[in-house]
């Protein structure tokens, strides 16, 4: 499958939707094709340097920096991004949101709200990973999205709530 | 239409004490929030600015020939395009919107540009040639009083002498006295949403600013200032707030924006990387501080001295009011006969300073709470006991002699957080040892300490500022609108507004409107643990007054006594037993139908009016204060100075508690910036230069290196005349927490440690020489 073209045009699979970029200089991060020119701003750009985990996509599951990939690098690949977190839908109170999005509204893991897409991403992959894991699996992994307001108490007990809900999911 | 322009929507709120959802939670798990970097135009160009790369320098030309010359680049800026004022500041307007002569630290900016994407923005800025002739900087605070003036305002932005009591109280015998000398580092916010924005300019000359701020009026009246226009030509609306602790009071690229739209008469984009961010906002004082404390031989406190020396850097920003605080707060919550205190606030060439949370409370704290546990050493007393024997309480006099009116339980507070069993286990586990597993320390070498600190602050701003909060209700349809220019910066008075409205109004639907200057007046700073007090207390009188009026209106419709109608749960019903005994005017209305017509109320609210401060610092500056205990407990490994804080429990003084969960999360997040200050966080300057500009060597507390926080109590003494008796909370957990920490690394390591951030080689090489340790 071609992705690029010789005009550097190329096309990344966002969320499951092939979606055409056109015009980026070749320097552009994957985190800022997906704000400026997909309309995808739920990705954030707390450091741009691979430090703060603010950016957090999945890159054919794998958690990832986008900040640090090349858009381009990016093309053929499966991208997911906080907005697809949504629109896999769980079986939460509110309409479209999975576990973990519940789970933070639900444990008052949210305040500025400025890492809280990058944190749900990686947590998401953690609980993919691993269904129930203990305090300090899920400080470590979390450890590389900084988050300035809560000082972690809400978020871990949200992880808590969603690993929880989640299990009761796969175990009827 | 993004979240900024919708306003945000609660549906079936919860009461006042109740966990109230967010309203505005949703969004934020979405990724739908528009925060300020989040916005986009079609027709954007994006801004970038050119910083001065040293601490001090003369320019002696600027050619941005080159840089227009760069296809794509639509405008380059310098000082000459200033059209108003040329210069901004929080309390004095000293700093330049864009260099002219002289540049006063690194990082100052000098030119602008506007391009079609940040690359050619980036290459343009490069392309402008700068003729620098590099002076001396002045960055020693000790020496900026003498030295010649860096700035036409001098090198000494405040000095305040602060006497109190019989000043010759400590000339008798027998007393027992602890002398010290402690230095806290320069620490940053470290928000994560970078200084970012959109400047649109109009048909009409004017400019719409979508910027996130924690005052969007002081920032419009500045704005406007520097642009020459009138106020209403200057619209600003809040973009959504990435966290901001005091980064955010100060104007950082407002002006910019808006001069680069207005030229170029195009929609201008900016958005700061964390390098820049490191630059481009000020930070938490640098401060020296020499305190001596005399006690009776009994452990009452007879008088305490202290010398209190803050580096403000370049520009004052808010360093009068820093030191106010520092200086009234300086014995800490302690009945002190004799105080005498001098505090200075200097200007240098270092990156200038201003708010952050705690706001010059913490490095007082850092201290008065170091000489406590050193009275009580020389005393051969309990440090939980001397502090109880010498708590402030309501009816005793502050250092400034005012009277406290209000509550404080200091006691309480201290008694609840030492008395609470801990639960700290050993550190067994690799990854819970200090330096975590890749450098994992030997677990027969780990010694263990504790320690207990207060911390101690005004609510509010002080020394007789007007300050007030503007609010507007709407009761429309059996919707309240409110409108009110409050900063959300992330702390939750979102969810308040519903809360209070649903409380007063008995409606379960609650609109907040967009945020923004135009349509309502100042609310004032989100800062100084104010909104829920100054804020929230309008929000409630505009509810009230429109609770007021509708009752009389339907009183009056109905032929009944207002006095006889409650509003409950969304209806307006007549009282049994109005008087009239018959049951046909008994009134069962829902709120639907009696506001079909809108009932509307606009109120300014203020909190009761403060002194300012006379020669000698007494007055009754301050409204309220709050105080806050940490306990902490820590591992050290003195072989190899790592570090790691095991257990964290808390007490707070909160008034009331209006949202458990929120209350919580300010704990948590307050506690954590604490525990940065105490051993890891801190602006390396070295010579007017930052070094560490960057997350990669800023470290700020990862969830490895936070505990779980035990709240051993929330002591609710509601506080006469804030609305529903709720103190602000957001500033003691940061205040007390650095200082609980360092206690208990003195206590396991036997060492002074009078610095924060502890770092590893203060423990690992104690006792050599300095040099070898920085």
């Amino acid at each position: 499958m071609t992705t690029t073209s010789p005009d550097g045009a190329f096309t990344l699979t966002v969320n499951g939707t092939l979606r055409p970029v056109v015009d980026a200089h070749p320097g552009e991060s994957l985190l800022f094709v997906l704000r400026e020119r997909l309309g995808l701003a739920g990705s954030k750009n707390a450091c741009e340097e691979g430090e703060c985990g603010s950016c957090t996509v999945r890159l054919d599951g794998e958690t990832v920096c986008s900040c640090l990939v090349l858009a381009g690098a990016a093309a053929g690949r499966d991208v997911v991004t906080i907005e697809g977190l949504t629109m896999e839908a769980g079986v939460s109170a509110e309409p479209g949101l999975s576990p973990v999005q519940q789970a933070f509204l639900d444990a008052g893991a949210v305040q500025c709200g400025f890492c809280t897409p990058g944190l749900l991403m990686a947590i998401d992959a953690l609980l993919d990973a691993e269904s129930d894991p203990d305090d300090l699996t899920v400080r470590e992994a979390i450890s590389g999205n900084l988050c300035r307001c809560t000082g972690y108490g809400r978020i871990l007990d949200a992880v808590d709530r969603a690993a929880a809900v989640r299990r009761a999911e796969v175990t009827p | 239409m993004t979240t900024i322009e919708a306003g945000i929507r609660t549906s079936t709120v919860p009461r006042i004490g109740e966990n109230a959802s967010r309203p505005d939670g949703v969004p934020k798990v979405t990724g739908d929030f528009a925060f300020s970097s989040d916005l986009h135009h079609d027709r954007m160009l994006w801004g970038s600015t050119l910083r001065s790369p040293h601490a001090a320098a003369r320019i002696l030309g600027i050619d941005v020939g080159p840089a227009l010359a760069i296809d794509g680049v639509h405008a380059v800026l310098t000082h000459e395009d200033v059209q108003g004022r040329a210069t901004y500041g929080l309390e004095h307007s000293d700093q330049p919107v864009l260099a002219a002569d002289v540049v006063r630290y690194e990082g100052e900016p000098v030119a602008l540009v506007a391009a079609d994407h940040p690359d050619t923005a980036r290459r343009a800025l490069a392309a402008i040639h700068v003729d620098w002739e590099p002076t001396e900087p002045l960055v020693d605070p000790a020496l900026a009083e003498t030295a010649e003036p860096i700035h036409p305002d001098g090198n000494v932005i405040r000095r305040i002498h602060l006497r109190h009591g019989d000043q010759s109280a400590a000339d008798q015998p027998d007393l027992v006295s602890v002398e010290g000398t402690y230095e806290v580092g320069m620490q940053d916010q470290a928000f994560l949403g970078p200084e970012s924005g959109l400047a649109v300019p109009d048909d009409d000359g004017g400019v719409d600013l979508y910027v996130a701020t924690q005052w969007l009026h002081v920032d419009r009246d500045q704005v406007a200032a520097c642009l020459g226009l009138p106020d209403e030509k200057v619209r600003l609306t809040l973009a959504g707030v990435g966290g901001a602790f005091g980064a955010r009071e100060d104007l950082s690229l407002h002006v910019h924006l808006c001069l680069l739209a207005l030229r170029t008469g195009r929609p201008v984009k900016m958005s700061y990387g964390r390098e820049e961010s490191f630059h481009g906002h000020v930070h938490r004082h640098p401060a020296r501080m020499w305190y001596r404390h005399h006690a009776t031989s009994d452990g009452d406190l007879v008088r305490v001295e202290a010398h209190l020396l803050l580096d403000g850097g370049a520009y004052a920003s808010s360093s009068g009011a820093v030191i106010a605080n520092a200086t009234c707060f300086a014995a800490g919550p302690y009945h002190v006969p004799s105080v005498e205190i001098e505090g200075v606030v200097v200007r240098t060439d270092n990156p200038p300073c201003g708010a952050m949370r705690g706001f010059g409370a913490v490095q007082t704290c850092f201290a008065h709470e170091a000489q406590m546990d050193r009275l009580a050493d020389a005393l051969g007393m309990d440090p939980v006991a001397l502090r109880l024997r010498n708590a402030l309480e309501p009816g005793d006099r502050l250092a400034t002699g005012q009277v406290i009116t209000g509550t404080l339980p200091v006691a309480e507070v201290l008694r609840a957080c030492a008395d609470h069993p801990s639960g700290a286990v050993g550190p067994d586990e690799p990854m819970a040892r200090p330096g975590g597993a890749g450098r994992t320390a030997d677990t027969e070498h780990v010694v263990r300490g504790e320690a207990v600190a207060l911390g101690f602050k005004n609510l509010m701003f002080s020394e007789g500022f007007d300050d007030s909060s503007a609010a507007r209700c709407v009761l429309h349809d059996g919707v309240a609108t409110i409108t009110c220019a409050c900063a959300e910066v992330g702390q939750g008075f979102v969810t308040l507004v519903g809360q209070i409205a649903g409380e007063v109004l008995g409606v379960d639907e609650v609109i907040l409107a967009p945020v923004e200057t135009a349509s309502i007046g100042s609310a004032g700073s989100t800062s100084a643990s104010r909104q829920t007090w100054m804020s929230g207390g309008a929000v409630q009188l505009a509810c009230v007054a429109v609770r007021r009026e509708l009752l009389a209106g339907v009183a009056a419709d109905h032929g009944v006594s207002a006095d006889d109608l409650v509003l409950v749960d969304g209806r307006v019903i007549s009282l049994p037993g109005d008087g009239s005994g018959d049951p046909d005017l008994s009134l069962d209305l829902s709120l639907e139908e009696v506001t079909v017509e809108p009932v509307e109320a606009d109120v300014v609210h203020r909190h009761a009016p403060t002194s300012p401060l006379d020669t000698d610092a007494q007055g009754d500056a301050h409204v309220s204060f709050a105080v806050s205990a940490h306990r902490a407990i820590v591992d050290v490994d003195p072989d190899l100075g790592l570090v790691r804080v095991v257990e964290l429990t808390t007490a707070q003084d909160v008034g009331r508690v209006l949202h458990p969960l929120q209350a919580l999360g300010q704990l948590e997040g307050g506690a954590a910036q604490g525990v940065g200050l105490a051993v890891m966080e801190e602006v390396q300057v070295t010579n007017g230069h930052i070094r560490n500009a960057s997350f990669t060597d800023y470290l700020i507390p990862t969830a490895l290196d936070m505990p779980s926080l035990e709240v051993a109590a929330l002591i609710e003494q509601p506080e006469p005349g804030a609305p529903f008796g709720a103190k602000g909370i957001g500033e003691p957990p940061c205040i007390s927490s650095t200082a609980a920490v360092v206690g208990a690394l003195r206590n396991a390591t036997g060492l002074d440690l009078a610095r924060v951030p502890v770092r590893p080689a203060d423990i690992a090489l104690a006792g050599q020489p300095e040099a070898e340790v920085s």
